[in-house]
């Protein structure tokens, strides 16, 4: 079995995450930028079913230069191989061109079960694994608290609002896993050293027979009028809990603000 | 003026009230046209009505409701197709966000999720989000196609218009494509008798400094009327369940009031937090985090504080 995780290079969301001035795109390339811990348990669960009967991992990602390191960390823990779409013409793209590109390069890769995580933690749409499963014309099962791969079967469990539902379908499929899904392994020394033999190949967008106006900033759909900073909040009351004064001065709090 | 479609959110014909905040966003844009899937419409016309929906279409299509999200985007494409709306308004649950998706995709066009403001602009819908655990607000705008845009709960204050909606059966053709993915198995969630999480006025929220006891938490919550959150800590711990996760991998929530107790404000919990309206924290360190995010604080044991502002509340209230 084929088994391809789609993973998202994104900004440290401990680090300063911020928009570049001059096309308001989120600046990349000036902050440290890491494989979307989300997307981890994307690759363990691909890794699982690896090591329960017979399957290959290959780690995808579309992104700039520094997303080699998603890559890269995927392998670490443990995938077979890695493709980096790499292209000038991707910055910028939007959700609907992001699916696109994706959606070539797992048709070239020909894969069995697709992987996604529940989100990126930038954009965090949530909604990049329902468009590739509607440009490929697969079935999806998305958000999947605890997943089982039986044979041809994938059944996931998915904790909604007002159920937690069984859901099936047959391969081929896409799959997304929520961070309920598993604990994400960390890389072994043994497989850091085993990720720099690994193969790793960077495809174009003429690679996936995609012109460059299909996708990036020029063509996104949707435009960015306006980004502003969230001034900070201003400072509030903090008062120290004495025998009891902390229960009345929070009680008189919310008496004055009307929240009784 | 125009169509602006707004896909019902309900159960068996209650209608959220989600819906009826999407409603109002539809009339800045043009005229609201409810599209309603599933059983229940005679029901929900009230409430529609209430809210201004000019007419209704109503697709009882037993494939719809029977599998997953793939049918519900092939009827909103049909119905898109006949009624050529301006903008399309789906509520920014995890369904609604997929419906949109493959909606996007099937039409050409552009989409934006999460939106927690909407306005006419010269071009079409201006949409407000709130970006990277909420410290920026990005304005857009949908360039392409019919724009899509999928509200957060709270975007706006539901107004009454009160209008009488006609109800137009519509029939859809259901691909076997989009019927491949099935739930085989529903278990629905004991009810808490508490608000909804993303719709209550007030959350009262625990974290890993409970120590696993979340009885201050709901005694405190039930005294103010009001909904419970978790942090992931808490979650992870299992002394909470999932569906009540406030924070990035959990619930974006946006009260009037929101108490976190025993919770040190990770940007992972605030993401889903900080655009809270007022913000009160029990923390028993002075240090923490969350104290930076608040209008009012108390640096004391919650397992103290939480119960005595319990009873003095209710003794108040009483
Ligand atoms: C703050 C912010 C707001 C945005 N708002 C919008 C908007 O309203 N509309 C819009 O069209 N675009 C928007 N974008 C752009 C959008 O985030 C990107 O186009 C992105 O590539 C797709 O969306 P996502 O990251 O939200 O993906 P999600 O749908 O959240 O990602 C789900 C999964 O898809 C996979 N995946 C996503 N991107 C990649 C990738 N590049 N390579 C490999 N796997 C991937 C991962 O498995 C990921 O876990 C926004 C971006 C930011 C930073
Ligand atoms: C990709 C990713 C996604 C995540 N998503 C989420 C998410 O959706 N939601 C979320 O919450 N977290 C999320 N997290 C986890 C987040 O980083 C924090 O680990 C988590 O929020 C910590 O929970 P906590 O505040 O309850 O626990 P802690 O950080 O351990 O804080 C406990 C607090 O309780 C206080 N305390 C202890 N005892 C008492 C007492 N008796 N009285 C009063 N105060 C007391 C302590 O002083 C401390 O401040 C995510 C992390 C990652 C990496």
């Amino acid at each position: 079995m084929k088994i391809v995780v789609c993973a998202k290079f994104v900004p440290d969301a401990t680090a300063d995450r911020r928009f570049r001035p001059e096309d308001s795109t989120v600046d990349r390339a000036g902050v440290d930028g890491l494989l979307s811990e989300l997307d981890e348990y994307a690759v363990e669960t691909a890794l699982t079913v690896k090591e329960a009967g017979d399957a290959e991992v290959t780690i995808l990602t579309v992104g700039p230069e520094q997303a080699a390191d998603a890559v890269k960390k995927g392998l670490q823990m443990g995938a077979d191989a890695g493709v980096h779409v790499l292209d000038d013409a991707i910055h910028g793209s939007d959700a609907v061109a992001t699916s696109l590109i994706l959606s070539k390069a797992l048709a070239k890769l020909e894969a069995d079960l697709v992987v996604f995580g529940m989100g990126s933690t930038d954009g965090g749409m949530g909604v990049v694994p329902a468009m590739v499963s509607e440009r490929l014309g697969l079935p999806a099962v998305t958000l999947g608290s605890e997943v089982t791969v039986d044979g041809q079967t994938v059944r996931i469990r998915r904790d909604g609002d007002t159920a937690s539902d069984t859901i099936e379908g047959t391969l081929p499929l896409v799959l997304s896993v929520s961070d309920q899904a598993n604990e994400p392994r960390y890389p072994s020394f043994k497989g850091i050293m085993a990720a720099k033999k690994k193969p790793v190949e960077t495809w174009s967008l003429a690679d996936l027979e995609i012109a460059p106006d299909q996708v990036g900033g020029a063509s996104a759909w949707t435009e960015v009028v306006e980004v502003t900073a969230r001034p900070p909040r201003s400072a509030g009351t903090i008062v120290t809990d004495d025998n009891g004064s902390g229960a009345s001065e929070l009680v008189e709090f919310l008496s004055t603000n009307k929240f009784l | 003026m125009s169509n602006v479609l707004v896909l019902v959110d309900h159960t068996a014909g209650k209608v959220r009230k989600t819906t009826a905040e999407l409603l109002t966003i539809a009339r800045r844009l043009g005229e609201p046209v409810a599209v309603f899937i599933g059983d229940g419409v005679q029901e929900a016309l009230p409430a529609l009505g209430q809210y201004g929906a000019t007419k209704v279409i109503a697709l009882t299509n037993a494939d719809l409701t029977q599998y997953l999200v793939a049918p519900k985007a092939e009827a909103l494409q049909q119905v898109a197709a006949k009624v050529e709306p301006a903008a399309i308004l789906i509520a920014s649950s995890t369904e609604g966000k997929e419906v949109a998706a493959r909606l996007a995709v099937k039409l050409d066009s552009g989409l934006i999720t999460d939106a927690v403001d909407v306005v006419a602009g010269d071009g079409g819908p201006v949409t407000t989000q709130s970006v990277f655990a909420g410290n920026y607000t990005v304005q857009a705008k949908v360039t392409h196609g019919t724009p899509i845009i999928t509200v957060k709960p709270n975007a706006a204050t539901p107004e009454a218009a009160e209008t009488s909606p006609e109800v137009e059966e519509f029939d859809v053709t259901i691909s076997d494509a989009a019927k491949t993915a099935r739930i085989t198995e529903s278990k629905p969630r004991e009810a808490t008798g508490r608000p909804e999480l993303t719709e209550a006025a007030i959350i009262v929220s625990g974290g890993r400094g409970t120590g696993g006891d979340f009885g201050p938490i709901e005694a405190f919550a039930d005294s103010l009327g009001a909904a419970v959150g978790a942090s992931r800590a808490a979650v992870d711990s299992g002394w909470y369940p999932h569906a009540y996760q406030v924070g990035q991998t959990g619930k974006t929530v946006s009260p009037q009031l929101y108490v976190a107790a025993g919770i040190s404000g990770a940007i992972q919990h605030r993401a889903g937090m900080q655009t809270s309206k007022t913000i009160v924290a029990v923390n028993k360190d002075e240090e923490a985090p969350i104290f930076e995010l608040v209008d009012f604080g108390v640096v004391g044991d919650l397992h103290k504080v939480l119960p005595a502002a319990t009873e003095e509340v209710t003794k108040r209230k009483a």
